[in-house]
């Protein structure tokens, strides 16, 4: 495991400063995580996470890395509370997340999937408009939308440039246009934590951009906290505070992209050489396949 | 040991998100400064009034046509004398009166109701599955019910004990038993595997079917052949009282569906994004699982297994009216039922005096348009 040395940075902090009283600044506090997609005899053996624990910090972006099967779309599918774990546990903004209602989560997380498959014909606005059902409890979750739905919800879709696209049905929209009003339905449940499993993953150079434009800003502007999922070291190396390493469902490395994106971590983690150098414009690490 | 970390190094934590800049405002949002097609109280009531009124219009005009029509003048004179004027034998007991009043409102209003629970039995599954394709019928919750319902038919169980018929609650436990077995494949591993069910659904048809078969070909001929028109689908005149207890079991199913309504919107985006939606997924996949199982056991009890109308009737509504679940589930509920209402009205009046099982008709016109669905639909399905 590699710890980050430099004083302004988590895995310091973790090491050698201890304070209980401090809980305010932390979006997650996991410890001993353990989960495992099977039951009985193998699950044990098949675990995707095994005994992690960290903190994330709030109002930062970190960046989940990680081979294939690493365990972190599991992590933050556990975060969002869609599964959770067998054994360990997950503090969510001070709270146990196990404690909260399934409701008083989707409050503070939202979680855009890696992938939004719909076959029915709901159209974009109809689908944006599913954000808001957390902040309706009612006979089963029946209500009607009232005016200040209607303002969230416009004022997400003007923010992520989809307004235009209200009417037209999710089936019928690029994949760039898909996953921004993904993003504005998890700006709908007006969350303290956004979660992003693999946001640029289908998607051309110019909407990877977009989408990790579209992050940072959330992020500056509105504090959000940002974890999102990522195959792509050098998307995380920009536009992530901090970096989260799994390997086999262990925490392999956690710190800021300097410490992490390493040669050494990364062939121990990957299994494989690359070539770090640095961003021209940034500075950060940049990582290239050898030839 | 529990890890911390030290305040005063970190930024200050982040300001939720809230809404105070927009309440500042003058300007009030509502449905249409977003959309124009998303649903609205008021659009609610359009499409669920004007498909009530075309219900009743449809219900009328069933009710003159039969072995004997009936002018719609005197449809109306009956109404009015059995609702407003006092009810005696001698002034509604005409055979006309009777015929309308006994028989065929009766057998009309079975139709509407058999043919609605089964579109919104659709519904539910449908987003529930998130396959266009589910069905009580294809997924083998009919055939459930049905083996339920045969075993209380030819073991003499149809006989009421008090007020309580045996058959509809036989029937229950039929698709309750179908449906916890979809549940239990379903939930034996991770995730929510649509295939599984879906195929599990047709071996089970096939399971539930030979047993049906095999007590058929034991009951003696006479109730064997009744058995064979049942299980096509037949709507045999029911009278008031027995249309009573259907009310109430649809009352309930129906109760429990549309409580769910947004949960099952939310369904429809996979069980792993419902949740993080906040929606209690096991907690409504139960409910609706029941409700699903109220509906069609006493749906097939009265009426044997009509295939096909909860597959196409929701596939239109949806195309037509609206996708989302508070909408489409009572006009797909209604426009079930009207579909249904003509359908039989043709199977009892196309080779009058004689009539065929109403489910010949929903299987010819729901078959080929299953078929279709599938050949066009299959990048959308996942199938491909």
């Amino acid at each position: 495991m590699v710890i980050d040395d430099s004083p302004n940075t988590v895995g310091y902090e973790v090491t050698y400063m201890m304070n209980d009283q401090v809980t305010s600044n932390v979006a997650y506090s996991l410890e001993d995580v353990t989960f495992s997609y099977s039951r009985g005899k193998r699950a044990e053996s098949q675990a995707a996470l095994k005994e992690l624990s960290c903190l994330i910090l709030s109002g930062r972006v970190l960046g989940i890395l990680g081979p294939n099967g690493s365990g972190k779309s599991t992590l933050l599918k556990l975060l969002a509370r869609v599964y959770q774990p067998q054994k360990g546990t997950i503090e969510i903004l001070g709270e146990s997340l196990s404690g909260l209602s399934q409701l008083d989560v989707a409050k503070r997380v939202a979680l855009v999937p890696q992938e939004t498959l719909q076959v029915f014909p709901f159209t974009i606005a109809e689908m944006v408009l599913m954000g808001r059902s957390p902040h309706h409890q009612g006979w089963g979750g029946w209500h009607w939308e009232d005016s200040q739905d209607w303002a969230v919800v416009q004022n997400a879709m003007d923010e992520l440039d989809v307004a235009h696209l209200g009417d037209r049905l999710v089936t019928e929209v690029s994949g760039g246009e898909r996953q921004r009003a993904v993003i504005a339905r998890a700006l709908v449940q007006e969350p303290q934590i956004l979660l992003l499993d693999e946001p640029t993953a289908f998607l051309d150079l110019h909407h990877q951009l977009d989408i990790a434009r579209i992050i940072k800003r959330l992020n500056r502007e509105r504090g959000l906290t940002v974890i999102l999922v990522s195959h792509d070291l050098n998307l995380a190396s920009q536009y992530c505070d901090q970096v989260l390493m799994l390997n086999h469902g262990r925490l392999a490395a956690m710190g800021s992209p300097q410490t992490v994106i390493k040669p050494e971590v990364i062939e121990a983690v990957y299994g494989c050489s690359v070539l770090v150098d640095r961003h021209p414009q940034s500075g950060l690490p940049r990582v290239s396949l050898p030839v | 040991m529990k890890p911390t970390i030290d305040a005063p190094s970190l930024s200050p934590p982040p300001a939720s998100l809230s809404l105070e800049s927009l309440k500042s405002t003058d300007v009030t949002f509502d449905a249409a400064t977003v959309s124009r097609r998303t649903l609205t109280r008021s659009r609610w009531w359009v499409w669920v009034s004007s498909a009530c009124v075309l219900a009743v219009v449809v219900f009328v005009g069933c009710l003159g046509l039969g072995t004997q029509s009936i002018p719609y003048s005197r449809i109306i004179a009956v109404f009015v004398s059995s609702i407003v004027g006092p009810y005696t034998e001698q002034g509604l007991g005409d055979p006309i009166s009777v015929i309308l009043l006994q028989v065929r409102m009766p057998r009309v209003l079975l139709a509407f109701l058999v043919g609605g629970s089964l579109a919104m039995v659709g519904v539910a599954l449908q987003a529930l599955l998130r396959n266009p394709l589910a069905d009580p019928f294809v997924i083998g919750i009919s055939s459930g019910a049905a083996l339920g319902a045969a075993i209380a038919l030819l073991f003499g169980l149809g006989i009421s004990v008090g007020s309580i018929s045996a058959l509809p609650v036989c029937a229950f436990a039929g698709a309750l038993l179908s449906l916890m077995i979809m549940y239990r494949i379903s939930s034996a591993q991770y995730g929510f595997s649509v295939y599984t069910l879906l195929l599990a659904g047709v071996v089970l048809n096939a399971i539930f079917s030979a047993f049906i078969m095999f007590l058929t070909s034991i009951a003696d001929p006479n109730r064997a052949f009744g058995m064979y028109a049942w299980l096509m689908g037949t709507l045999t005149g029911p009278d008031w009282s027995t249309l009573g207890i259907l009310v109430l079991y649809l009352g309930a199913g129906l109760v429990l569906l549309g409580m769910h309504a947004q949960s099952l919107n939310l369904l429809t985006l996979g069980e792993e994004t419902a949740r993080s939606l906040g929606v209690e997924v096991e907690r409504v996949k139960k409910m609706v699982f029941l409700a699903a199982a109220l509906l069609t056991g006493a749906v097939v009890s009265f009426s044997g297994i009509i295939g096909f109308v909860g597959l196409i009737i929701p596939h239109a509504v949806r195309l037509v009216v609206s996708a989302d679940h508070r909408l489409l589930l009572p006009v797909a509920g209604i426009v079930g039922g009207i579909f249904l209402m003509m359908a039989d009205t043709v199977a009892r009046t196309a080779l009058s005096p004689s009539e065929f099982p109403v489910g010949v008709i929903t299987a010819l016109v729901g078959g080929p348009i299953f078929l279709w669905l599938l050949t066009t639909r299959q990048t959308q399905l996942g199938m491909k």
